[in-house]
This record gives C-alpha cells, structure tokens and sequence, in this order.
C-alpha cells in the first residue's frame, strides 16, 4: 500500500531528452495506465520508479519518502516484465520463493507463502515444474506470483500481456484486474494497447514524446480528449476528423454541409470537427449535427455492429450500421452524428476547443 | 525410387554416391583416429620384449604394466599432482573468467572497451614467448618448483573470459533486472542467476580448461625440478630419458591418463545442451 509521485521528472540520455520532466501522482490503491506509442517514454518512466534507470532530474517519492537514490530491492515495489523474466533453471516454486529473497521468514513460512499464492493464482498443481514446461499464460503468472508473494507496496507491469494471443490477453486482463480489486495494492501498468488502457485503468496518463498529455478515468478521456492525439489514441476505431472553418456562429465543413455551435476561441477560423465511428450512424437528419453523404468503400461486419467507411470528396470516414444491417459496397449512404456528440479541435494547435 | 528398387529386383534402398564418399572418409578419418590410442593399448599389454612387434592384438597380453605403475609411488604421485592442478586451475578458470567476462558483458563503465581490448590482444602473444617472462617472476617470487609456480599462469586465460563474455552478452538484462528487483545483490545475480544460465558455456571452458592443464608439458617440465612435483606428462617423458625408452610403461601410464579426460568429457557433455536459456523468456 502506498502512494507514488511523481515531481518534474527528467530523464536523459546523453543530448536527448527522452522524459521532460513529468508530474503525476498516484493514489493509494490506485491502478494507473500509462499508455501511449512506442517511445513516448512510458516504460523509461516506469523503469525508473523501478529504480532499474537512473534519474536524470525531479524527485520520486514512493509513500511519501524519497526513493531517488535507493536500489530497486530497497524500494519494495515487485515489477512484472514483458518477457516474464521467469528464472528457467529453477522451478516453479523456486521462482516464486526468489520473491521472498530478502525477507526474514523462515523455510515454512516461505514455504507457507509460497503455496498461497499458487493457490491464488491457479498454479498449486505446477509448483515443480521448470518453467519450460508452462504455458505462455502459465509462464506470466509465476511473474505475477513472483512479484505478489512480497506484498510490495506496488506493482509495476511493464507491458506485461503484450506476449500473449489475443483470447489469453483477454483472460490475464480480467485476472490482473480481479487481483487489483482483491489486494487493493497500488499498480502502475504500462501498455500500448488503448483497449488494456480502458478496460484496466482506474485513471488512465496518456504520454507522448515524454510528456504527459492527459490524465483522466477512461470516460474522461474517452468524453473530453484535450486534444486531437488523445481523440484519436482513446477510441477503437480512431475517431473521424473533418477540416472545417468557423463562420457565422458554426462550421461549414469542407466536405459540404453547416453544423450550428461551435463557439469561436480557436486561435484561427480553420478547426477540425471530430466524431467518432460510433456516433455516426446511417440515418436521415432529423436533428441538428454532422451529416455526410458518400459511396461506401469497404464495409467491415462485426457481428454486433458493422463498420463502414463511406468515402465522400476524396476522405474516407468512417460509420457504424447496427449489426444485421449490412450495407452494400457501392451503395450511397448517409451518415449523421447529433451535434452533442461531435468534438472541435483547433487545427493549428490540435487542441480542443471548449464547444461542447 | 521404389520403382527403381523394383525393376533391378532389389529390396536394397537406394543411397546416394555422395553418402558414399562421405561415408569412407569419415571412415578413414576414424581409423586415423583411433590407430594410434589402439596402439597405445596394445602396447601397454605387452611386456617390453614384443614391443616392437607391432601386433595389434598382443600375442601374450599381460597386465604386469599396469601393476607396476600403479604400484610404483612416483606415479601415484604424478597422477595426483595432475588432478590437483587440473581441478584447482580449471575451478579458477571457471570462476574468475566468468566473473570478468559477466563484468564486460552486463557492466556500463569508463574504460571497458580498452580493457576488453587488452585482454583479447594478450591471446596474440605465443606461449613461448611468455615462458621466460613467467619463470623469472615465478623465480623472483620463490614459486619455482611448486603447485603454484605451475598453475600460476593459467589460473584466468583471455580466451576464458572472451568465450564467458560472449555467452553472457545472450542473457537477457530482464532476469537481472527482475532479480535486482526481488532483491538480489549484483554478485548473486551473477552467481545464482547469469551462471546457470551459460552452464553450457562453463561445461565448454571446463572441458577445454582441464584437458590442457591435464595434458600440458612444457611449462610443468620448466618450473618443476623434483620428482615429486613432476605432473603426469612430465613424469611419462622420464621414463624415455632415465634408462632406455620404456615404451610400455609409457603407453601404459597414458593409457590411464586418458581416462580421467574421458569421464569427464562424458561426465560434461550432457550439460552442453542449447536452449536452457530460452525457456524462461518469451519469442
């Protein structure tokens, strides 16, 4: 159990600054997502919570003591790896005894701990075995065990399901998240994956060339991106844009057509007007918002829903149609999103503009 | 293929000329082999009067050879003189190599290049070259004539720490970061974590490390005066030059010298088995 902060971290190497100097905290009990692309500095950070990198610049506290200059093993957080990072010589067992390498109990009690976690995590039946003869799901839960049989005062994944097939990564998911809720121990996960981000995160940080862009619950985000790159990080598929330019009290898109509301604190006229996939649905216009007119391009059936991208004065948006009805390529297709859902964001700055 | 086997009426399957080729060569490269170690048998079985017939299969085989050397003294002596060295010096290789060769591989520091450098540029320098050097320090030291004055030189060899650097640059820094997160100092890691992960690799060292101190000649016949303290092959080449050449007892003692290098090659053979490492990371 224990806070982590984060105050104006900095992370160098050589010339290049690959972390600017980063604020965040994280609750007691809190499971934290930082989520962004592959080098926007997310697992550096991690990595130095961990005590694995040096500090460049900035202070991090773990529960409210200064852990800048400690070792990793005086730190007391445990850290799941991408690549498990499970011992291969030795078994099962052994692997998640190393967790208590440091610890004061005795043989039994070890012993003890050891099997209780097994139990927890399903892998009582596997304690002798080499980790060469688990599964990859298998493998990733001696890590976790590995990492739970200390009780740290954090968890730290590091992109920890990234291994596994898709049907697997969907089970661990739900796995790590039940543990989360069980122990109420403090995580901070990193992924690249937006889906893992929404559905584990009880705030999400989205980052980006190491900056923290926005830090919010994944409704939030999912509601108010500041800006274009969280609108269409956040969001599966990626969220529509539309150039546009201010006038008269709303925005006449480029593709054709007038949406009433907008309001004007856009540093230029030119603004691009968002909408996810979601929202735009083939209907007539009956109430105010986006509407596009187009001849469908590629239609992708989902079962529960069926995407279309609709292509119309050389953009492809895309639409979703209810799951049973599915049309035709070629076909001319109207799509309409009401204007409470729809975003702006100013296109010189990419930032949000606060319409909605 | 079937079809050829039927219309020549033959059951036999067909081989290809290229097996066949390769087949007698590894054949004669067999026989050049094991010619001279089955001479080295024979003879040993021989009493000194048929030692130049040169018989494969003596015609009065006879152990009087053996009981004589294992009950001569200077022999046991060599013998043992040549485990306690072998063993002492190929434990230091394994141990001090590694540690380097670890060092170099897994360790960012000021100079580690140079150093690294300073080490391979040694294997350039012939052993000859070095015995002289060696026996004046060993000299100045007093180690002439003793253990240490033969082991000396050998307890750390670049191609060692060459060999153990390359092998550690393949462990992956994860289980030495997961290991410094559950808590393990860096020398724990090395010893507990990285070392069994090259067993392969150490095996390999082992093997090499002990056949040539187990073989070697030339600087124990330098360092060493007395008897005593001749190892195994130094003291076989005094029986060529005390008397006449005594090439039974010579065949003979070899013959039991070449058993401890077989034992432990067979004994370590079967860590050498690839693939130990990948287990435990993923891809």
């Amino acid at each position: 159990m224990a806070t982590i902060d984060l105050n104006r971290l900095i992370k160098r190497y050589g010339q290049t600054t690959v972390v600017h100097g980063i604020d965040l905290s994280v609750r007691d009990g809190e499971f934290v997502v930082l989520v962004g692309p592959s080098g926007c500095g997310k697992s550096t950070t991690l990595r130095m919570i961990a005590g694995l990198e040096e500090i460049s610049g900035g202070e991090i506290r773990i529960d409210g003591r200064v852990v800048n200059d400690l070792q990793p093993r005086d730190r007391n957080i445990a850290m799941v790896f991408q690549n498990y990072a499970i011992y291969p010589h030795v078994t099962v067992a052994d692997n998640i005894a190393f967790g208590l390498y440091r610890s004061k109990l005795s043989k039994s009690e070890k012993r003890q701990r050891v099997e209780q976690v097994a139990e927890t995590l399903g892998l009582s039946q596997l304690l002798d075995r080499r980790p060469s003869a688990l599964s990859g799901g298998q493998r990733q839960r001696v890590a976790i065990g590995r990492a739970m049989v200390r009780d740290p005062a954090a968890f730290l994944f590091d992109e920890p399901l990234s291994n596994l097939d898709a049907q697997l990564r969907t089970q661990m998911r739900i796995e790590i998240k039940r543990l989360h809720h069980r122990l109420g121990t403090t995580s901070v996960f990193v992924t690249h994956d937006q889906v893992e981000a929404m559905t584990m995160a009880d705030r999400i940080v989205v980052m980006r060339d190491g900056r923290i862009l926005q830090v919010g619950t994944p409704l939030e985000l999912y509601e108010n991106p500041v800006d274009i790159f969280t609108a269409r990080f956040i969001g599966s598929p990626t969220m529509n844009l539309l150039p546009a330019s201010l006038r008269d009290g709303g925005a006449e898109l480029s593709l054709g057509g007038f949406i009433q509301g907008p309001s004007a604190n856009a540093t230029s006229a030119e603004i691009l007007v968002g909408a996810r996939p979601q929202d735009l649905v083939p209907s007539s216009p009956g109430v105010p918002g986006l509407t596009v007119s187009g001849t469908v391009a590629v239609v992708e059936t989902l079962g529960s829903e069926t995407l279309v991208h609709v292509e119309s004065a050389g953009q492809t948006i895309i639409g979703s149609a209810p799951g049973r009805q599915i049309p035709q390529i070629g076909e001319h297709l109207t799509l309409h999103a009401p204007a409470e859902r729809l975003y702006y964001f100013d296109k010189a700055t990419e930032k949000a503009l606060a319409a909605r | 293929m079937k079809a050829a086997a039927s219309s020549h009426g033959l059951a036999m399957p067909h081989i290809r000329p290229g097996r066949i080729v390769a087949w007698t060569l590894l054949f004669i490269g067999g026989v050049i082999m094991v010619t001279p170690l089955l001479f080295m048998l024979s003879t040993s079985l021989k009493d000194a009067s048929q030692v130049y017939d040169l018989r494969v299969i003596p015609e009065a085989p006879t152990l009087d050879n053996y009981v004589e050397i294992l009950g001569d003294g200077r022999f046991t002596r060599w013998l043992i003189n040549s485990t306690i060295v072998a063993v002492i010096v190929t434990l230091s290789n394994v141990f001090f190599d590694s540690l380097v060769g670890y060092t170099l591989a897994k360790f960012r520091f000021r100079g580690r290049y140079i150093i690294f450098i300073a080490i391979l540029s040694t294997l350039m320098i012939p052993t000859e070259m070095l015995v002289l050097p060696w026996y004046l320090m060993a000299s100045q030291f007093g180690w002439i004539d003793s253990y240490w004055g033969i082991m000396f030189p050998g307890m750390m060899t670049a191609f060692g720490t060459f060999l153990m650097k390359q092998f550690f640059e393949g462990v992956p820094d994860d289980f030495l970061e997961a290991a410094r997160i559950d808590g393990l100092n860096e020398f724990t890691i090395w010893w507990k974590i990285a070392m069994p992960l090259v067993t392969p690799a150490l095996s390999a060292l082992a093997i090499f490390t002990f056949l040539g101190n187990w073989t070697a000649f030339f600087w124990p016949l330098i360092v060493t005066t007395s008897a005593e303290l001749y190892t195994l092959p130094v003291g076989l080449s005094s029986f060529a030059v005390e008397q006449s050449i005594q090439w039974e007892k010579i065949m003979t003692g070899a013959s039991i010298a070449t058993l401890p290098t077989l034992i432990i090659f067979l004994f370590l053979q079967r860590y050498i088995v690839r693939g130990v490492m990948l287990a435990g990371l993923k891809g």
